[in-house]
């Protein structure tokens, strides 16, 4: 019996290849009922999910509202510039606060690496990391291999390049270890004080001219220069960046084959893309868009999906005080 | 635990011969027609009744088309397993059909509740039938009664109901499993 081997999902280290391929065939099906008259199912009607945004967001806050509505769960936003975290409260008690409230599921983007874990240890639901720091951004992944094995037929034995900060990049640590364990090829490619020394421990090729990665690569995956992460220089200019790293139509051109052209988002147009690529064919960066509704349908439906008796008994020790909820459980157990 | 055939391949064959039949006799022409097998089970059955229609007529006068319940299924976080969805294919607009639901068991009856809210999720359906190989009698949870029965047959609620197919890797046969 196939079955998501987790209860959150905090990166995609925790998670196996069978639960990825689980993911991606349960997208299938939500990606045609996204795209048909009536876009919504009835699925988690019972589930009520908080999204926790510490930092800010665009794409995927709203890839998660719009999957939540689409399963009609109920949801509730709350972002951490308009709440009381300004005041002094501590992450849990946040959560737990929202949590007394009585919600099943937290979705969490976070500026601390490993925040999602520390609330996993600490509060009761189930939690979904939409981003923590510069550690893991498993969403990200899931749809960038998704759309590689939608466009490519399959993610085994291709080869993709990451370009850009791999450093401060949560989405290159989580693609890295999503592509290694769906049998990819995966290689790093930038300024070498933008490439982590211990990178090759995953398994990565590194790679600092881009074209030599080009020519080698099926699929190239253009990263942002995250400003805000960086606390010193480690580039002399953005114009230089771009003329080194920098993808234009000329680069492209020059290639001997074609290549699929991805980007996370947000993009900062003219420096790692120029629009005339970030526009071309060979750019699937909206179809990423969408398929990251469908892929985190996915993911939702089968954590979710965790039976009531699953999720009782790992509370058990939680609710022990609770006779009511026992009860349930016994009689849950022998049936 | 002991299996008892009660429909062995060529009893079976003859059932699902008079399910064509009873369809022919019922539908005519076959005019805005849809037959819709449901995933993952039915879709042996209702793809063998689409062979052998087609096979008695000659030609495909109906659409066809297979459905996935797994997301309007009212267990979903009740029972203890994980409910894995299957492909849908539906590429025909339901609107004003006359839709024929096939599945192999009729058991309690919300799975085909299920397929009912999934249905009008595609459109309003102009009326709906139900077509099952095995109706177990006596054991609806729900008001749901099929139209085309195979066979009909008492159990108790711990027997399971086991269809085979050669298309599965198995022998044609529907088997009772008890539990003693």
């Amino acid at each position: 019996m196939k079955k998501f081997s987790q209860r959150h999902l905090l990166g995609i280290k925790d998670i196996t290849a069978n639960d990825i391929q689980l993911v991606f065939e349960t997208a299938d099906n939500f990606k045609s009922i996204i795209n048909r008259p009536i876009k919504k199912v009835p699925s988690l009607r019972d589930v009520t999910i908080a999204n926790v945004f510490f930092e800010n967001s665009t794409r995927t806050r709203i890839s998660f509202e719009l999957a939540q509505k689409r399963l009609s769960a109920d949801i509730v936003n709350f972002s951490a510039s308009s709440s009381s975290v300004s005041k002094g409260e501590t992450l849990v008690d946040t959560v737990n606060n929202i949590l007394a409230m009585k919600v099943d599921m937290v979705v969490m983007r976070h500026p601390a690496p490993g925040a999602c874990q520390f609330l996993a240890k600490h509060v009761k639901a189930q939690i979904i990391n939409a981003g923590d720091g510069t550690h893991e951004h498993p969403t990200q992944a899931l749809l960038d291999a998704y759309s590689i094995r939608e466009k490519l037929g399959g993610v085994k034995g291709k080869k993709v390049v990451i370009v850009g900060d791999i450093t401060h990049s949560r989405v290159a640590l989580s693609n890295i270890i999503c592509l290694k364990k769906l049998g990819a090829e995966v290689m790093v490619c930038g300024p070498t004080t933008l490439i982590p020394k211990y990178i090759t421990s995953l398994g990565v090729k590194v790679e600092h001219n881009l074209m030599n990665a080009l020519e080698w690569c099926d699929v190239a995956n253009m990263l942002r220069i995250q400003l805000e992460r960086q606390d010193i220089k480690y580039f002399p200019s953005l114009r230089e960046y771009s003329m080194l790293y920098g993808l234009d139509k000329d680069r492209l051109n020059s290639l001997s084959k074609e290549i699929v052209i991805m980007h996370p988002g947000p993009i900062n147009r003219g420096v790692e893309i120029t629009s005339d690529v970030a526009d071309s064919k060979h750019a699937i960066i909206l179809d990423q868009v969408e398929n990251g509704v469908a892929t985190r349908m996915a993911i939702m439906f089968l954590l979710a999906g965790v039976s009531e008796l699953e999720r009782l008994v790992q509370t058990e020790r939680l609710v022990a005080c609770m006779p009511e909820v026992l009860v349930r459980v016994s009689f849950l157990k022998k049936n | 635990m002991n299996a008892r055939i009660i429909l062995e391949k060529k009893q079976l064959d003859i059932t699902l011969d008079r399910l064509c039949f009873e369809l022919i006799e019922r539908l005519g022409d076959f005019k805005n027609i849809a037959l819709i097998g449901m995933q993952p089970r039915g879709i042996f059955l209702s793809r063998r009744i689409k062979e052998k229609l087609i096979h008695i007529i000659g030609k495909q006068p109906f659409d066809y088309g297979e459905l996935d319940i797994s997301f309007y299924r009212d267990d979903f976080r009740r029972g203890n397993e994980q409910i894995v969805p299957s492909e849908l294919k539906i590429d025909f607009t339901i609107q004003d059909k006359n839709i024929v639901l096939i599945d192999d068991v009729l058991y309690t009856g919300r799975s085909i509740r299920s397929a009912l809210d999934a249905l009008t999720d595609f459109g309003r359906p102009a009326r709906v039938e139900l077509l099952v190989l095995v109706d177990r009698k006596y054991s609806r949870d729900l008001p749901i009664q099929p139209n085309y029965v195979g066979i009909k047959v008492d159990t108790r609620a711990n027997d399971k109901v086991k269809v085979d197919w050669k298309e599965n890797g198995k022998k044609d046969a529907v088997h009772i499993v008890t539990n003693d």
